[in-house]
Order: C-alpha cells, then structure tokens, then sequence
C-alpha cells in the first residue's frame, strides 16, 4: 500500500499548501452564516425545547461545511488534474484502482474533519460546549465526510470540464446539503416536503450528528447510521466499478 | 524470440475510437537495449500504441508485455519497468520541481530516492530549478522535468513521445546526450518524433506507422538503402539547358536547376551533354537520400 501512502499524501499536500482557501474560506463561510441567522433568528425560534437556535443550528453549520468541502476536495483535485493533463503522473504509476480510490477517499475525508472542526472551534464562543454522545459525533463525521469524498470522485471522474462539475456541485450537492435542515427542523415543514426531505441522505447525517451535540433529534440516529452506511457501500461500489473499468480515466 | 526477452512485446494489437482504427493489427518486438524510433504521420496511431504500453489505454484486443510483464494483467510490474515522457507539456501547478520528483518517487514504492533524484536533475540542469513551482518554469524546463519524472524509478525501457516538439537546439542536444547515455548504460529506449534526422542519427531500427498499420519495420541502414534516389542541384553559366534534359532539370525560384537520378552513370551523362552544348557549371551540390525521402516513400507507397 505504499501507493496509496504516497498519493494520500500528495493529496493532503495539495489541499494544505492552499489552506486559505480549502479551511480558512468554509470556516469564515460557516461562521458568517451563524452571525446572520441567530441573530435574525434567535429570539424567535427554538426547534426543541431547552434547546437555543444557535445551538441547533452549529451542528448542522459544521455538518453542512464538512459536506461540502469532503466533495470538493476529490472532485476539484480530479478535475484539475484531467484538465491540467497531469492526471497522467498517477496513472503512469503502478497504483490499483483500490489505492487510488482509498487516497482521494482519505484526503477528501480528512480535509472534511479539519473544516468541520475548525467550525465547530470558531461557534464555540456563540454556543455553549455539550456533547452529550461523542461516539455518534464521530460516527456521522466520518461517514458523512466518506460519503461526499466518494461522490466526489465519481463526479470528478465523470466531468469533463469544469462547468460540467460547477453543474453537479450547485444544482445536486447545495440542494441537498441547504435541504436538509440545516436552519430549520423538518418538522416545522407541511407533511409533503417533510417526506420529500425524508428522502433526502443528507437529512439524516445532518439529524444525527446533531443528535450527538443536543441530545434530540427528528429521526432516530440508528435509521441514520444504516441510511448513511448503506449510502456509503452504495456510492463506494460503483465508484470503483467505475474506476476498475477505466472509465473516462484509461480509455 | 521468447516473450520474457523482449523489452516491448506487442502483439496484433487494434484499437478503435469511434468510427478511426486507430490501431490495426500492429505487432512489433523491440530487444532490450535497443534504441528504437516509431515513425508516422500525425494520427498515425504512435501515441495510442505508446498508450497501451504505459496502460493509459486500452487495446480492444492483442496483447502488449514490457519485459515479459503483461500491461494489463501484470501492470504493476510493466509500469515499474517502464518510463513515460508525454508528448503534452504537463505539471502540477501545486508543486515545485523538487516535490514533483519526490512525490513521483514515492508513487512507485521508493520513499528515499533523493540521491537519484539529485542526480538526473543534475543531468538535466534543473538544480538551479529544485525549489521553482513548476508553473514558473519555461516550457524547455518543463520538458526537462517531465523526462526526470519517467526516469525517477529508473526504468530499463523509456519511451520517449515527440519529447523534442518545440524544443530549443540547446535542450534538444542535451537532452539527446542525455537519452543516448542511458542507452549506452543499457536502457531500451522507444522513441517518437517528427523530426526525422533525429531518428536517423539516433535509432538502430525504425518502425513507420500510417492509418494503425506499420508499413515498414527495418533497421535504419537497411531503410536508408531501399531509396537510391540522388539529387544534383546545379548552377549554370548561361540561362538554358540541352533539350534532352528539359524535361528532366527543373528549375528552382534561386535560378538553380535540379534533377534526381538513381545510378551515378546517368550524371556523367548529364555531365557531358552540359559540355557538350558548351555551358559550364558555376555550382554544384550533390544530395545523398535521407530517411526523409525514405519515409516520403514509404508513406506514398503504403
């Protein structure tokens, strides 16, 4: 596997060297859109009882950063490497399809939980620290972030430029990640689009990683830990389908 | 020869994009430590072939082996026997040349390789470069590292695709020191290129390809010989010709006359007519065939 070390790293290195904008950008992101809607929001609002919008809102803030920076991490270092042509310094290589896919995954999921983190570290002074069930916290992370990294790949691998893979991020992965109740519990939504959400994946990471900050939920956390895993196994199985069979990489 | 001899081993290989074949049967064996040229015009099928080699590519059928490793089923042997140098410029703009060459390194399992690395950067003049993002690098300097990259594993067979398109004089020359050492040291090298006299100086055989096929597979000796088309160019005292040969010299836009023949007898004869009708020679330039004419052929023929 020493493959998979050495572009695990690469990735890593790719990402850190332009921190400021692949950490540092979502953090401040992130924190901005705490600023505006507690403070819009706050006295007006409390999703449960006991519980502060700000502190409802934080987990799905840093749920929602560590979405979309495990995605973008796979899918702009791929589709820059096709565009750049320098997709070829991997390929050349001897790396299985299996380390390519568990370096991109790695990298993707690592950048997510440093994002993550540095959200959660900078809302510490606007909402008080509990964690009441840490091993679910960890869990959702890991497969939320393990989860975009996959989709990630497989859209970086599918598109062809890069207004292609803007299309994917803005009309499929921002959808999903603004729905799915984020700002709002989707109990304060009509029957309709509350089972339009609940069909949403990424409700369910978001409902049960908050879960693990305030202690309640709107779905169980078990039905989301099997939704999450299932979708893992599901995206990871055709991603390296796809990455076994060549496609779009080794015509 | 057996299959474990050969450096490149490719056998009835075809390769279809779409509606071209761009690749058509093609068979080839190439000896370890030969220098070899792959000609052929653009769209010829030299990049699909080199492509396969390196597994970038897929062959709908026929079989492809670098020393007796399979491209497919044993691609990590085959790709840690071979080096690629892409004929595209490119880089990664994230990183500076050292890095590039370290990273690359690591891809093949070889953690500590710096002392190697410092050697062909030493070679090939990018000490001065090591710490330069590769995206400040000038084009040369670009094609300089690319040839660092494919060889940072030490490979026993390099391929070389069109390394020297748009390259400056002084790099070109260097760079082919550079090859042909590592050919002396016994490295296979496969080599593209439009520019035939360096194939002809460089290479002990050559391959042409046209439309997926190849037409010709020969040493360059061999294919040097199978034109005897001679040139004369001329330089005459008066504005005219003897009638026998009007049809045969044609005149050139610097007013000099040109004729090719095949045996030496027919310019004693050209020689004495021109006497013979009183014009004398002010200038005269003899051209021995190239691979050029060769190919010309060749390529005209097939």
């Amino acid at each position: 596997m020493s493959g998979f070390a050495a572009l695990f790293y690469k990735e890593l290195l790719r990402f850190w060297k332009v921190a400021v904008q692949t950490v540092v950008a979502p953090v401040v992101m992130a924190l901005l859109y705490l600023l505006i809607f507690s403070h819009a929001l706050e006295s007006r609002i409390e999703v449960y009882p006991g519980v502060s919008y700000t502190s409802f809102l934080v987990p799905g803030l840093v749920m929602m950063s560590m979405l979309q920076n495990a995605f973008s991490n796979s899918s702009s270092s791929l589709i820059q490497s096709k565009m750049q042509g320098n997709i070829v310094f991997v390929l050349l290589p001897p790396l299985s399809y299996l380390e390519f896919f568990l370096a991109y995954l790695g990298a993707a999921i690592l950048r997510g939980l440093i994002v993550g983190l540095g959200v959660w570290a900078v809302t510490l002074w606007y909402a008080p620290f509990q964690l009441p069930h840490p091993g679910w916290l960890l869990a959702f992370a890991l497969l939320a972030c393990a989860i975009m990294g996959a989709i990630g790949i497989m859209a970086g691998i599918w598109a062809e430029k890069y207004d292609q893979l803007a299309a994917f991020q803005n009309f499929l992965i921002m959808p999903l990640t603004f729905l799915s109740g984020v700002f709002y519990s989707i109990h304060t939504l009509p029957p309709f689009w509350q089972a339009v959400s609940r069909a949403n994946p990424a409700l369910y990471l978001i409902d049960g990683f908050r879960y693990a900050f305030v202690g309640q939920s709107d779905t169980d956390p078990w039905l989301g830990l099997l939704v999450a895993g299932a979708c893992f196994v599901a995206i990871s199985a055709l991603t390296l389908m796809l990455l076994k069979s060549g496609y779009k990489l080794r015509h | 020869m057996s299959q474990a001899t050969s450096a490149i081993r490719v056998r009835d290989l075809r390769k279809r994009f779409g509606a071209t074949l761009a690749l058509d049967d093609v068979s080839l064996d190439i000896q370890p430590g030969e220098f070899f040229g792959l000609l052929g015009p653009n769209g010829a099928g030299k990049t699909t072939l080199i492509s396969i080699l390196a597994g970038l590519t897929r062959a709908d059928s026929g079989h492809a082996a670098i020393l007796g490793h399979d491209v497919v089923r044993d691609y990590r042997q085959s790709r840690r026997a071979l080096g690629v140098v892409p004929q595209e410029l490119v880089y990664d703009p994230f990183f500076n040349v050292r890095e590039t060459l370290r990273i690359q390194s690591s891809y093949f399992g070889l953690g500590n390789n710096d002392g190697w690395i410092d050697e062909i950067m030493h070679h090939l003049d990018l000490v001065q470069h090591a710490d330069k993002n590769t995206q400040n690098l000038s084009g040369g300097m670009k094609r300089r590292l690319l040839v660092a990259q494919a060889l940072v594993h030490k490979p026993p067979v390099i391929v070389l695709d069109e390394p020297t398109a748009g390259v400056d004089v002084d790099l070109r020359r260097s760079l082919w020191e550079f090859v042909s050492r590592l050919n002396r040291e016994g490295h296979t090298i496969l080599l593209t290129t439009h520019y035939l006299e360096e194939a002809e100086a460089l290479c002990g055989r050559i391959a042409m390809l046209k439309s997926g096929r190849i037409v010709a597979c020969d040493t360059t000796r061999n294919l040097l010989q199978l034109t005897n088309e001679h040139c004369v160019q001329l330089r005459l005292d008066r504005d005219e010709v003897p009638i026998a040969w009007q049809d045969r010299l044609l005149r050139d836009a610097e007013g000099s006359w040109r004729a090719s023949f095949s045996e030496y007898t027919e310019l004693e004869t050209l020689l004495a007519d021109l006497r013979h009708a009183g014009l004398r020679v002010t200038e005269m330039h003899l051209q021995e065939p190239d691979l050029e004419d060769v190919f010309t052929d060749i390529m005209k023929r097939a």
